[in-house]
């Protein structure tokens, strides 16, 4: 089975989905090429040289120099077109989520997205805000299939020796017709979330702003970060910055205190990797629920005041 | 301008959810079922354009049972001009190559200049629908707009990337975009829209039945990899307990 592990350039290096992708590929078994394309290619190139894989080849070309929808979806079609793996494989990141689709419809194979697990010959899908898990299958000769941040640990990449070539595509300049400016950020980091021990997380639960320095007494007492879900950030009651889950930080502290985050899948890939979790939230079914540690069901707004208290007068 | 969106119908996160016998779906005589709420940003994207420029049209675009005619007139005492109801008489399409051919079928002669989409949907999380459809009628596409701005053919519109990083990128139109939650305040309808809403179109088409792609086979409740303690007592015992795992357990202090 020839299985194409599409490659994702992250400022210069592999994005660690990809490596995550190909561990995938290793772990389903077969010949694995490697696609990488861009300004970037021959130092990712590099990185792939020492992994067990059949090959990888380059694609280099002006108008995929930087990532963009148009040529990305063209270059991966002709690449796919002729090479005829089964099973294309990449990570699901927000980049594969804006060209994927296209490549599926061009192509006309199906594109199975935001896989958590294997179960034979079915792909386990997380559905319904993350409360149930599908199994869907695949009757089709080729398909897409793209794994959720952490599904497969970059640790378990079987290494080995392998070589890259070049491979020509022609796209016709015509089928650009959009224009990507440079990536920015947009304010300054105030904290360093990525790598804090402890951290205090403020979900929907915490019900209004002025409820939001709960969380920060919290912390202090704690001698913790303060970070977010995305409702919270988008509702204005904490800068983007803090924000943990796919558009926001990755997390993997001693201990993520959660309050009130119900755990849907854009949050959980965020700080599933925590060596310690513990939720507390109202609703008993709630997905974080699911991979904490503990899971304390009950109120915010009467617990933590009550801890607080507790913690300051032992 | 002529604008599309394309709403869905899902599973409110409210909803009861009991899986029915043959584990294909849940029982959903017993569910609640509300808008996608990601598509209410992309309605409200849709209105906040056609009002600025001052002419057009916003078209919502639904595929499903007869059920999802509700969502439709929802968006429609928003302030949206008309429907399109793909209908579904049989199972409940889940494969998105599938239900964007449907689409297609239904809308190619419209010629909408833009097709905004929410980014994905709270039941089966696929994520490309809108984009499937971009590309099917040889749109320009771009995913997760957080911002967008008109002018004239293009589009300019501000996608949001990892870990707190955005890119703008400018689309000759027609073009179809997947829009971003946050990016505006969705309006409610009110009871002025609501009663109009009543009088205007809802065109119906069938649904095409294109080759599978893909299948849901089942669902199932998700085995837990962890033990998790579950502390669901009274007060003062729940925050007893906290301290001790605080203390002793994760040694915080």
């Amino acid at each position: 089975m020839n299985i194409l592990v599409i490659i994702e350039d992250s400022r210069g290096s592999m994005h660690r989905m990809s490596k995550e992708a190909i561990v995938a590929a290793q772990k389903i078994g077969g010949n694995i090429t490697a696609l990488v394309i861009g300004d970037n290619a021959d130092a990712i190139s590099e990185e792939l040289s020492s992994i067990d894989i059949e090959r990888t080849l380059v694609v280099k070309h002006d108008l995929v120099s930087s990532y963009n929808s148009d040529g990305y979806a063209e270059v991966v079609t002709q690449v796919i077109k002729s090479m005829n793996p089964s099973t294309i494989i990449i990570g699901h990141t927000y980049q594969t989520r804006d060209f994927m689709p296209r490549v599926s419809a061009k192509l006309d194979i199906p594109f199975i997205p935001d896989i958590v697990g294997l179960e034979q010959d079915y792909y386990i899908k997380q559905v319904l805000n993350s409360k149930l898990n599908a199994s869907i299958s695949s009757s089709a000769d080729m398909k897409i299939l793209s794994f959720q941040s952490a599904c497969f640990s970059e640790e378990d990449m079987a290494s080995g020796s392998s070589g890259s070539e070049n491979i020509d595509v022609n796209p016709d300049s015509s089928l650009v017709r959009s224009s990507s400016e440079e990536p920015f950020q947009e304010s300054a980091p105030e904290v360093d979330l990525e790598s804090a021990e402890l951290i205090v997380s403020v979900g929907r639960g915490i019900e209004k702003e002025e409820n939001i320095p709960i969380a920060f007494d919290l912390a202090s007492a704690l001698g913790a970060e303060v970070s977010a879900s995305r409702p919270v950030v988008d509702a204005g009651w904490m800068p983007s910055f803090r924000q943990v889950g796919s558009s926001g930080s990755t997390v993997s502290p001693k201990l993520y205190f959660s309050l009130g985050i119900s755990g849907a899948i854009q949050h959980v890939v965020g700080m599933k990797g925590s060596k310690n979790i513990l939720a507390i939230n109202k609703d008993p079914d709630a997905p974080i629920f699911e991979i904490a540690d503990y899971a304390v069901v009950g109120d915010v707004l009467e617990i933590v005041p009550k801890l607080i208290e507790t913690l300051e007068n032992p | 301008m002529k604008i599309a969106v394309l709403v869905k119908q899902v599973i409110g996160s409210e909803s009861a959810l009991e899986i029915s016998e043959d584990n294909a779906w849940v029982k959903e005589e017993n569910a609640s079922f509300v808008m996608n709420p990601p598509d209410n940003y992309a309605i409200e994207e849709g209105l906040l354009i056609r009002e600025k420029i001052g002419e057009g049209e916003v078209v919502l675009v639904s595929q499903g049972p007869i059920r999802v005619q509700k969502v439709i007139r929802e968006g429609l005492a928003k302030g949206a001009d008309r429907g399109i109801h793909i209908e579904e008489s049989g199972q409940i399409e889940t494969d998105p190559l599938s239900i964007a051919k449907s689409i297609v079928a239904a809308i190619k002669d419209e010629n909408f200049d833009l097709i905004f989409s929410g980014l994905q949907s709270d039941d089966m999380g696929m994520g490309q629908t809108g984009i499937l459809v971009g590309e099917l009628l040889g749109m320009t596409t771009a995913t997760l707009a957080i911002e967008t701005e008109i002018d004239k053919e293009k589009i300019r519109v501000k996608r949001e990337l990892e870990s707190g990083w955005f890119q703008w990128v400018t689309l000759q139109t027609p073009s179809s975009v997947s829009i971003q939650s946050g990016i505006n305040q969705p309006r409610y309808p009110s009871l002025r829209g609501i009663m109009g809403a009543k009088k205007k179109e809802i065109k119906v088409f069938q649904s095409q039945n294109a080759e599978k792609k893909q299948s849901l086979d089942k669902v199932f409740i998700p085995q837990t990899s962890k033990e998790t303690e579950i502390i669901d007592t009274d007060l003062n015992s729940a925050v007893d307990r906290i301290v001790e795992i605080l203390k002793s357990e994760v040694k915080v202090f």
